[in-house]
């Protein structure tokens, strides 16, 4: 079966939220959720500045799966962490050990209290048979329909890219490799000296990473 | 928390040290299997050129500008996370249990070996008022609530290891999510009883030279003789103090982790959590002592907390300073029905000369 992984690929991206209104769009989430978000770093500095766009990293071995006291989440077959919202208690352990700030929580009841976890799907859905069901709990099932996610599919510089971990790292080695031989094609790239020999270690560790 | 703790008062102390280093070991069981995933992996994979440099920036909590509101969204990546997961899943988790299991098993072991105290003279039926109403009150009251946030406390950590495989979904999720809303409604209701049992008792538990003596003399245990006491013994002592300290840590910690609406990070609630489970198992642990000592392990003890009264023997034998002082104040069995029958007027509170 295939791994489902996200790829960013920062050369890219132009922080142009593009991915995170498309998932609003294709979720319909509540008010305050935001299932993606682009984190800029260094905003503004001429040649440092570098865009990401973040979501539910659908880790191999989920911290927030593991710490989760009701055992909501489920690997799937893709190598996707979706979870049950029905068993959801929003207590938030998820929120806390994972490291991409993925989890999130509609304002709901008194003092503050947590309404039930929601975080990017990979556009799978959840486990809900019902499809408008499913639809209202969890958002689009995109994979169900041999549609990848839509953040990807959005993203106007195709930096966000999502699908087979194998196929996805492949499309970014051959764009290193292409930007390697000319590296004054992108701007960023001119800033450190070495950055193409770094990019190309970078897209062997995405491949073994892939392949892992 | 009952509140007696007569000869054996030393006894939740080993209970509570045996407990300490049961704790400390390193996890045997390693419920959740696995090391830890690694965020650096991760992010690799997803942002290819993560270089080490950039790695080290990222692990330090780099953080940028994002649109996004959720709390901690401009830090692109907290690594305590990980770290969180493994102290909670492989240190308080597995500690807990053997914590527990050890504390109950060194109390059952006791009891085999040693058994229960039993009272050397014959009851005289004459009783000591020794519990006002007000202070069984608060004693029940935080007693109670002490039980069932326990328990609700435990499922949070443990019941998915064993309830989820046996109850039907529909079940499993009705039942943690009035594990975790009783457990956050009642706790506030929890720190009330606590503060005013503090307050109420607090006069009673300075240490002196009586105590050293009767922790010289293991409460007992050690040498001829019952040591004195006045009041409260060392040992009851020592378990308010317990009681106090680590019942505060774990009161302050869990109206943090109760009220998430102050903007808390998700690092202040990490360390808060770890706090929180820490305290509440370690006083777990030494709770079964002192149960065991207010009840079982001690004849003529419960009666103390149930009633208010003792009886005049059990006073001599475990609280003899206290039984001088106040010994004028006995009645008879027969007295203290008829005043129970009269009205609930127990007036005189012969209980305060310490
Ligand atoms: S919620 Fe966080 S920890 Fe869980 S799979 Fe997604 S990125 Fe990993
Ligand atoms: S908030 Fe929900 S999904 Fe997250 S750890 Fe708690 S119960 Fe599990
Ligand atoms: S995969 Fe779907 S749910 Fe996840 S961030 Fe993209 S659009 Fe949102």
């Amino acid at each position: 079966m295939a791994r489902m992984k996200f790829l960013c690929d920062s050369e890219r991206c132009i922080d142009c939220n593009g991915c995170v209104t498309a998932c609003k769009n294709a979720n319909e989430t509540e008010w305050g959720i935001q299932r993606r978000r682009v984190v800029t770093l260094d905003d503004g500095e001429i040649g440092k500045e570098v865009s990401i766009s973040v979501a539910c990293m659908h880790c191999s071995d989920a911290p927030c799966m593991a710490v989760c006291p009701t055992n909501c989440f489920y690997p799937t077959e893709d190598g996707l962490i979706l979870h049950n919202k029905d068993t959801c208690i929003g207590c938030g352990y998820c929120l806390y050990a994972c490291p991409f700030g993925a989890p999130q929580f509609p304002k709901q009841g008194a003092f503050g209290a947590r309404g039930k976890m929601d975080k990017c799907t990979f556009c799978a859905g959840g486990p809900e048979a019902d499809p408008a069901l499913e639809a209202q709990k969890y958002g689009a099932n995109r994979l169900k329909d041999g549609k990848l996610p839509l953040c990807a599919e959005m993203c106007s510089t195709k930096a966000l890219l999502a699908g087979d971990a194998q196929e996805v790292s492949d499309i970014f080695r051959e764009r290193v490799v292409y930007r390697g031989h000319r590296n004054g094609a992108w701007g960023a790239t001119q800033q450190e000296p070495g950055l193409s020999e770094l990019a190309r270690q970078a897209a062997e560790l995405a491949t073994d990473a892939a392949r892992s | 928390m009952k509140y007696r703790k007569r000869n054996r008062g030393w006894f939740s102390l080993v209970a509570l040290l045996l407990a300490g280093c049961l704790f400390s070991l390193p996890s045997v069981a390693q419920p959740q299997g696995g090391p830890p995933a690694d965020a650096r992996k991760e992010l690799m994979q997803t942002l290819p050129g993560t270089t080490s440099d950039y790695w080290r920036n990222v692990q330090g909590g780099v953080t940028g500008t994002t649109s996004s509101r959720s709390p901690g969204a401009e830090t692109l990546i907290m690594v305590q996370g990980e770290q969180w997961r493994n102290w909670r899943n492989h240190w308080v988790s597995p500690g807990g249990l053997i914590a527990l299991g050890g504390s109950a098993a060194g109390i059952l072991l006791f009891w085999l070996l040693v058994g229960p105290v039993k009272l050397e003279h014959p009851r005289t039926g004459r009783k000591i008022e020794r519990w006002t109403r007000m202070d069984r009150t608060i004693h029940w009251y935080v007693a109670s609530l002490f039980i069932i946030l326990g328990f609700t406390g435990l499922m949070l950590l443990y019941a998915k290891w064993f309830l989820q495989p046996i109850l039907p979904g529909g079940v499993w999720a009705a039942f943690m999510t009035a594990a975790k809303n009783i457990h956050n409604y009642l706790g506030p209701l929890f720190a009330l009883g606590l503060l005013a049992m503090i307050l109420k008792w607090i006069r009673h538990n300075a240490f002196n030279r009586v105590d050293l003596k009767w922790f010289a003399k293991g409460g007992g245990i050690v040498g001829k003789g019952h040591p004195q006491a006045g009041y409260l013994n060392g040992g009851e002592k020592v378990w308010f103090w317990i009681v106090t300290f680590v019942g505060l840590t774990v009161v302050i910690s869990g109206l943090i982790a109760d009220f998430p609406n102050f903007g808390q990070s998700r690092e202040t609630m990490q360390i808060t959590l770890l706090v929180h489970g820490i305290g509440a198992l370690i006083l777990m642990a030494a709770s079964f002592g002192h149960i065991y000592i207010g009840t079982a392990g001690t004849e003529g003890a419960f009666e103390g907390m149930k009633t208010g009264y003792v009886d005049e023997s059990w006073a001599k034998q475990h609280h003899d300073l206290w039984y001088h002082a106040v010994k004028d104040q006995a009645i008879d069995e027969a007295e203290l029905e008829a005043r129970k029958a009269g009205n609930s007027q127990t007036a005189a509170n012969p209980t305060q000369a310490s």
